[in-house]
């Protein structure tokens, strides 16, 4: 689990939560997302549909929605992932983060409550040790018929590939930037202000099919679209 | 960054509150709040070293600093950059810059009751 020691090693200890930025002077891409466009021809008719999106606080999104009469909740959990004190050991000693406090503190939300989820590249940057209890989190959240929209890399993407935050432009097109993880300044125990800003996310794995059918296995369905930018988009209906 | 306009109703930095806030005139918030605050019918702005934990009934609120509680608006929401809010939000218009935090529901009620 070196990767959540990697993760908090960018990272201060302390109270206050970090929060995703653009990075500076970054560009915004723009993407076609098949996913997405089958989406929106389900709820081109729909009214008052609930909506979750799991990325960094998009203001494009919330105005996307709200505009067509939908209500929409956004939550970031890959911020919300960074927080010190998820920090915990298992048996063995080796350092993961806590998924009881984690689901404890986010996605806290009635059964069947969403129509929609943006899950974006999520599955992909989070934790190891959070994958899968945020998967089934998922599924209870969501309304039998509901969709789940994940974008999965290839490994072709390489190591490296950049995290980004996702706006819906259009009903098929989508504006990517790329996030960086900042933390705040903050009074360290010797009393010296310390202030640090990481490059960002780290792809954690790359899932291949197999892997991601036997993630979203309790949902009734599910639909790959291949992407140019070495990316599948994953559709689910639970 | 916006400043309180003079003649505002104001509350510094260094002041903590801690129960029901209500009034009906604009307020400007620079301080800690812990409660519920009613400003029926005036705005409320949520200054940059304000911190809320509480709920909000206003006519018009902005937000540059942090912000724990839900947020009941009868006219508009504007969250600045520098806000930091989690709790769900109900207006009939909103306007969130980028850069903002938001981590709950945004629930827009036109004034046709739609």
């Amino acid at each position: 689990m070196s990767s959540v020691s990697q993760n908090f090693m960018k990272l201060f200890r302390g109270s206050s939560g970090p929060e995703t930025i653009p990075a500076q002077g970054s560009q915004k891409l723009t993407r076609r997302s098949s996913g997405l466009g089958e989406l929106s021809r389900s709820w081109e008719s729909a009214e008052n549909l609930c909506v979750l999106d799991l990325g960094s606080t998009s203001p494009t999104n919330i105005r996307h929605f709200t505009e067509h009469g939908h209500r929409i909740y956004s939550e970031d959990l890959l911020t919300a992932s960074t927080d010190p004190e998820l920090l915990t050991k298992d048996e063995q000693g080796n350092a993961i983060l806590d998924s009881r406090k984690f689901l404890a503190d986010n996605l806290v939300y009635p059964a069947a409550h969403f129509d929609v989820v943006f899950c974006w590249n999520l599955p992909d940057y989070l934790d190891e040790s959070l994958v899968k209890p945020v998967v089934g989190r998922l599924w209870s959240v969501l309304k039998p018929g509901g969709m789940l929209l994940a974008f999965f890399h290839t490994r072709d993407a390489g190591p490296d590939a950049p995290c980004h935050r996702f706006h819906i432009v259009g009903a098929d097109l989508l504006e990517m930037q790329k996030i960086v993880l900042r933390r705040e300044a903050r009074r360290g125990p010797t009393g010296a202000v310390h202030t640090a800003v990481s490059d960002g996310f780290q792809l954690q794995r790359v899932f291949n099919n197999r892997h991601i059918e036997n993630l979203f296995r309790d949902f009734a369905s599910i639909k790959f679209f291949l992407a140019r930018d070495n990316v599948r988009e994953v559709l689910v209906v639970r | 960054m916006s400043t309180p306009a003079s003649g505002l109703a104001q509350i510094g930095k260094s002041v903590v509150i801690k129960g029901e806030l209500s009034g009906s005139e604009d307020l400007y918030l620079d301080g800690l709040v812990e409660g519920s605050i009613a400003l029926k019918g005036n705005s409320l702005t949520v200054g940059p070293n304000g911190q809320v934990k509480a709920s909000i009934d206003a006519k018009a609120i902005v937000v540059q600093g942090k912000l724990d509680g839900n947020i009941q608006a009868s006219d508009r929401v504007d969250l600045r950059k520098s806000a930091v809010v989690n709790g769900d939000i109900t207006a009939q218009r909103i306007s969130i810059e980028e850069g903002a935090f938001l981590k709950g529901k945004v629930d827009i009620h036109r004034a046709d009751g739609k």
